[in-house]
Parts: C-alpha cells; structure tokens; sequence
C-alpha cells in the first residue's frame, strides 16, 4: 500500500477527472494504474502528475495505461509528429511496408484499432493502412 | 388455601413468563456457537439483533441474516453487514515476444535509446531528453510489462 501513498495525487485526481474501468493495482514492487481518460487532455495531466511525483519517471515503480475515451472507430484523429510526415503501414508493425504516409497535422480517420498501438486509419486521400497511435490525437 | 393457589397461580405466571422470555444473552450464545456467523459481530437488544461485519456477497449476506432468524427469540434482524467489492483481477503482464515487438514498434524515432525485455520487464539504456523519454515511457507502459527499469538511461538536458 506504500505506492498507494507515493501516488495518491494521481490516484485521486485519475478518480476526480471521471477516469472510467480504473483500476489501481500493487503487485511485486509496481503500482499498475489502468484506466480510460473522458479527454487527451485529462491523459496528459496524470502524466505530467506522475512526472512531478517522479521526475523523469525513473524509479520504475509505475506502470500507467491511461487511454483516451475519444479515440473510437470512425472519429477524427489528428496527425501529431514532431514535425515528420507519418508511416502508414500495411499491417500493425515497424517491419510492415509503407503503403502510403500522412502529413504532419493532417486530420485522418481512424478506422479501427488492431490494439492500444496501431490503429487502422484512412486519409481524405483514400489511403488506407495501419499508424502508430501514439502519433495521433482525437480531434476534440 | 387461597392465599396458596393465589401464590401459586403468581408462580405459575412467572415461571411460565420465564419461560417464554427467551433472554437476549441466549440469543448472543446461539450467535456465537454457530459457525457461519464466526465472521459477524451481533448485538442483541430486546430480541433485535443487529449484524455488522464484512461478507463475501450478497447471498452470503441474506444466509446469515436467515440463518439469525431461526434462532429462537429473535424478533427481528437489522443487517448492518456490508459486502466486499468483488476481487481486482491479476494484472495482465504481456509475454516477452509481443513485448519485444512493441519495444522495437515504440523505439523507431529514437535511436540513441536502447531496451532489452526479459521476464515482461523492459530495461531501458542510452539517452534521451526529457520530453523524448516521456513519450517513450507513455508508449512503453502501454505494452503491458511488468516493469519498465529506466535505471540505465540517461537523461539529456
């Protein structure tokens, strides 16, 4: 229960900020945090949270699943690279070919999710493949 | 001889009275020797019994406040006893071959960080900034590993 404690702030503010099927777990020395956030922006406030509490998220005793509620099949998602176009890929994986990309703060559509990491998507340009999830945001 | 039978009759009633007055400490001792109510605390005021405790379920509940009922003397139970949340299921941890798989997908753009995964825990070398390191941590974390050990990286400013 000691994590517990560390990372009560976050706990809490994950159950203050309407985090849905949350569950808080202690096993072996990690605290398991899982849940799905109402907004991408709710997500990025428990991460900065957690940053705060360890900085630099170094002490490996936190794993943080939080995925966002927005992000369903059909809505809209928005490219966010750094500044590179994105890979769209046959199927969901880094040894997939490149069947097409999309462009740095380009709006797509996500089809479908293959799982948390690779979403099937579609762009206005009709190309249709698998992206790196983490490079896009549900346009809220 | 009146007087006798008068008494008597007095007698009669209280014992009688006794008798049916089935006292509240009984009603404790039945509690106590029965053994699926071990877990429960009970009070007993004037035939009333009140339970507080933890039970499994519901149904678990509704059988000890029958099982109070049959108890001779009780008139009626007040069932305080609350039931536990349902058990958090075993985290999920993903096995090594997906994990290393997802490692790879996730360290694409970052080729100055390294990892290695034995056992669902992601060990993590090289260096990285800040910024970069928390995206590679967000994307890590939603693999499903045990553990991701960062104790080997190094942070650049």
């Amino acid at each position: 229960m000691a994590l517990q404690e560390k990372y009560k702030q976050l706990i809490d503010t994950a159950t203050a900020s309407g985090v849905s099927d949350l569950q808080v777990r202690e096993q072996d020395g990690v605290l398991y945090i899982d849940g799905v956030a109402p907004s991408g922006a709710v997500k990025d406030n428990l991460w900065d949270i957690y940053g705060a509490i360890d900085p630099n998220f170094l002490s490996g005793d936190v794993v943080m699943n939080i995925n966002v509620a927005t992000a369903v099949a059909g809505s809209k998602v928005k490219v966010v690279t750094e500044k590179s176009n994105l890979n769209i890929r046959k199927g969901p994986g880094t040894d997939q070919p490149i069947v097409g990309k999309a462009a740095h703060k380009e709006i797509i559509t996500l089809v479908s999710k293959a799982n948390d990491q690779w979403w099937l998507v579609r762009t206005d340009d009709g190309e249709e493949g698998y992206a790196y999830a983490q490079y896009l945001a549900p346009v809220e | 001889m009146k007087k006798t039978l008068f008494l008597l009759a007095i007698a009669g009633m209280a014992l009688f009275a006794c008798k049916a007055k089935i006292k509240d400490s009984d009603i404790q001792t039945q509690i106590q020797n029965n053994p699926t109510l071990s877990h429960l605390t009970a009070t007993v005021k004037d035939g009333v019994v009140t339970l507080s405790g933890e039970c499994k379920d519901a149904n678990e509940k509704d059988m000890c406040e029958n099982a109070v009922k049959q108890i001779p003397g009780v008139k009626s139970v007040v069932n305080n006893a609350t039931v536990a949340p349902p058990p958090q299921p075993a985290v999920e941890i993903a096995a090594d071959d997906p994990l290393t798989k997802g490692v790879t997908d996730a360290l694409k753009d970052h080729p100055t960080v390294k990892a290695t995964v034995a056992d669902g825990v992601i060990s993590v070398t090289g260096e990285a900034t800040a910024a970069n390191w928390k995206k590679i941590k967000i994307a890590l974390d939603g693999l499903k590993p045990k553990k991701v050990d960062a104790s080997g990286l190094t942070i650049k400013n």
